[in-house]
């Protein structure tokens, strides 16, 4: 009896760790939003290739784990600038919906480009193992170091994206040009860089969820693609009008889902969609939405 | 409708165009009668199965372009009903033995089926959130297909028999074959064309528009939202059976999110919002599609800078940039 409780208390607590890739992913889409009024298609593509590059740095240059939790959300991150410069930047003036369309494209292009290079097959990334020091273990309860630490650092990183939008100068600058951008550069802020810059924050927050994910999931090129639609869902769920919401519901929908898995593991692949009907039903504006 | 809008609304327009026949204006019913004439001929020059693909694809574009070019809703899940039509109207055609043209019609139901609980969902939300919750509707579909037991998993159901139209047509030659999906795309657009130009299409056109105005006129606009998607779904499902009989296959290909891309790449590239142009655009994109088979992953490469490339450069399509040339409709 209380082996069969550790082992689903083992389920749900990967289910949460699980949670903290959602809640970074969909932070990051909502920062995006909110300052770009784009839906990055290109999310699931760029968390892919924030794995590839950690991947990339170990394989070819022997630079390790840590140095890549930075270097490798850097160098997306740029990627990302480069995009919305030469791409994103043109598309303010038209309808949301080419946002969608044009990052779905780059997303295509992204995803094609690593299939060509380095085939559709997995590659494994270890985890160092000094993460082995967090292994948590009570009887049938085992939850590896790697998955303490991912969701230590998946909170960490949440929390602290939180308090920059929320209590510095910086933040209150983007809150003031996601509500009044006209008025914003009338005092003499340069929004269209804020612009650029939120853009590529909120890729290099995608990397770095993909740099955390690379030894839990094997890195191959379609890891994202199948991330980002959950993560969609997550998103309709949670309304992109808060940063706080998208955060909480990443974490709640990871705990749905290691719930299910316990009761039902079956479901446990749609009841995301399933949360997302019974909320589209009940308050369409998402859990934390404006209407 | 603002300047910078997906699909061009009829305010600022030309004043209304004088209808020549049938609905049709002079030029789109010069075009109309291209098409046919190019449906009728071509299978004695091109090889049928081609055409056949160019078709289905062409009326299941068409019926995305409903949604989008007459509603304002962008669908980015339209493979779950496509798909899921391929699927019962293979199993169908194949464990129950149902002669082709009810199995397509069941194909078509599933779509509607779909479409009714999906569109009910979706239409909650427009614009950005409405794609976002269709795609994740149509990927919960895919889940299903993938463990449901009558789809065969990652095999698909194989070995669909087209059987023998009325009891009468033995449908195994290609040619013959042909003309049922002929005789299905040129009635899929037609009924497009009809209700579009229904009073219930300007309506819905109304409400793209201009939906408050539409809704104080006395319009429910959820209403006609739905029954448009209902309608669209279904004809993505008759597209999808029939291209299940011409293959003689149905698999997770068919259910991918990458097929609900594919139809919005092809619509795009035709000229979103045009009558032709969906058509137009699944016959380049198949095209494409056979040329390129050989280069493995650089497809997507190829399909994802065509999208980057009509969104920035592009943006009414083939149709579209010959209709603004002529200054027509199309």
């Amino acid at each position: 009896m209380l082996e069969d409780l550790l082992f689903n208390l083992q389920l749900v607590a990967l289910g949460i760790s699980n949670g903290a890739f959602y809640a970074m992913l969909s932070l990051g889409l909502a920062v995006i939003f909110g300052m770009l009024n784009v839906i990055n298609f290109a999310h699931g593509a760029q968390f892919m290739m924030g794995a590839f590059v950690a991947w990339l740095l170990l394989t070819q240059l022997g630079i390790g784990y840590w140095p890549s939790l930075l270097l490798s959300p850097l160098i997306v991150g740029l990627v990302g600038v480069a995009m919305e410069r030469l791409m994103i930047a043109r598309l303010y003036k038209l309808d949301h919906l080419y946002g969608l369309l044009l990052t779905f494209g780059c997303a295509l292009v992204i995803e094609g480009l690593f299939r060509n290079i380095f085939g559709s097959s997995g590659q494994r990334y270890s985890a160092p193992r000094e993460f082995q020091a967090l292994d948590l273990e009570f009887g049938d309860f085992f939850m590896p170091g790697y998955r303490v630490w991912v969701l230590i650092a998946g909170t960490t990183i949440c929390i602290a994206t939180w308090l920059v939008i929320e209590k510095t100068k910086v933040g209150s600058y983007l809150r003031a040009a996601v509500e009044r951008p006209q008025l914003v550069q009338a005092f003499g802020i340069n929004v269209p860089l804020m612009m650029t810059l939120t853009y590529g924050a909120g890729v290099a927050l995608a990397a770095l969820a993909g740099v955390l994910a690379a030894p839990v999931y094997s890195v191959h090129p379609a890891m994202g693609a199948n991330f980002i639609i959950t993560v969609f869902a997550v998103v309709v769920i949670g309304g992109m009008g808060s940063i706080l919401g998208a955060i909480v519901t990443g974490f709640l929908l990871g705990f749905v889902q290691g719930v299910t898995d316990v009761v039902y593991s079956e479901a446990s692949q749609t009841v995301v969609f399933v949360i997302m009907a019974i909320v589209l039903l009940t308050r369409p504006a998402g859990l934390f939405g404006r209407a | 409708m603002a300047e910078g809008s997906l699909v061009a609304g009829t305010v600022g327009a030309p004043a209304v165009e004088k209808e020549a026949v049938f609905g049709f204006t002079r030029a789109q019913a010069t075009a109309f009668l291209v098409l046919v004439a190019f449906v009728v001929v071509s299978p004695f020059f091109l090889y049928p199965v081609f055409l056949m693909k160019v078709l289905c694809f062409g009326l299941f574009a068409c019926a995305f372009n409903l949604l989008i070019g007459y509603v304002g809703l962008l669908s980015f899940g339209h493979a779950a009903y496509f798909g899921m039509g391929a699927y019962v109207t293979g199993y169908a055609a194949k464990a129950w033995g149902v002669p082709p043209e009810f199995a397509i019609l069941m194909g078509g139901a599933t779509g509607a089926l779909l479409g009714l609980p999906f569109g009910w969902l979706a239409i909650r939300r427009a614009g950005i959130y409405f794609a976002m919750i269709t795609l994740a509707l149509a990927q919960m579909v895919y889940f299903f297909a993938l463990q449901a037991p009558f789809t065969g998993g990652e095999d698909g159901i194989q070995a669909i028999p087209r059987g023998t139209l009325f009891g009468v047509f033995d449908l195994t030659s290609d040619f013959t074959m042909y003309w049922l999906v002929a005789a299905v795309f040129l009635a899929g657009f037609l009924l497009i064309h009809r209700i579009v130009h229904s009073p219930f299409g300007q309506v819905m056109k109304a409400i793209r528009d201009n939906e408050p105005r539409a809704t104080s006129l006395g319009y429910r606009a959820d209403d006609y939202k739905l029954m448009a998607f209902v309608l669209s779904a279904t004809l993505a499902g008759i597209a999808g059976g029939t291209k299940a009989l011409v293959f003689n296959i149905a698999t997770l290909t068919d259910v991918h999110w990458a097929m609900s891309g594919e139809v919005v790449l092809m619509s795009l590239v035709g000229g979103l919002g045009t009558v032709f142009g969906p058509v137009v655009g699944a016959a380049v994109i198949i095209t494409m599609q056979n040329y390129l088979a050989e280069f493995g992953a650089w497809v997507l490469v190829i399909q994802g800078g065509i999208f980057i490339a009509c969104v920035l450069a592009f943006r009414r399509g083939v149709v579209g940039e010959i209709g603004h040339a002529l200054k027509v409709k199309l």
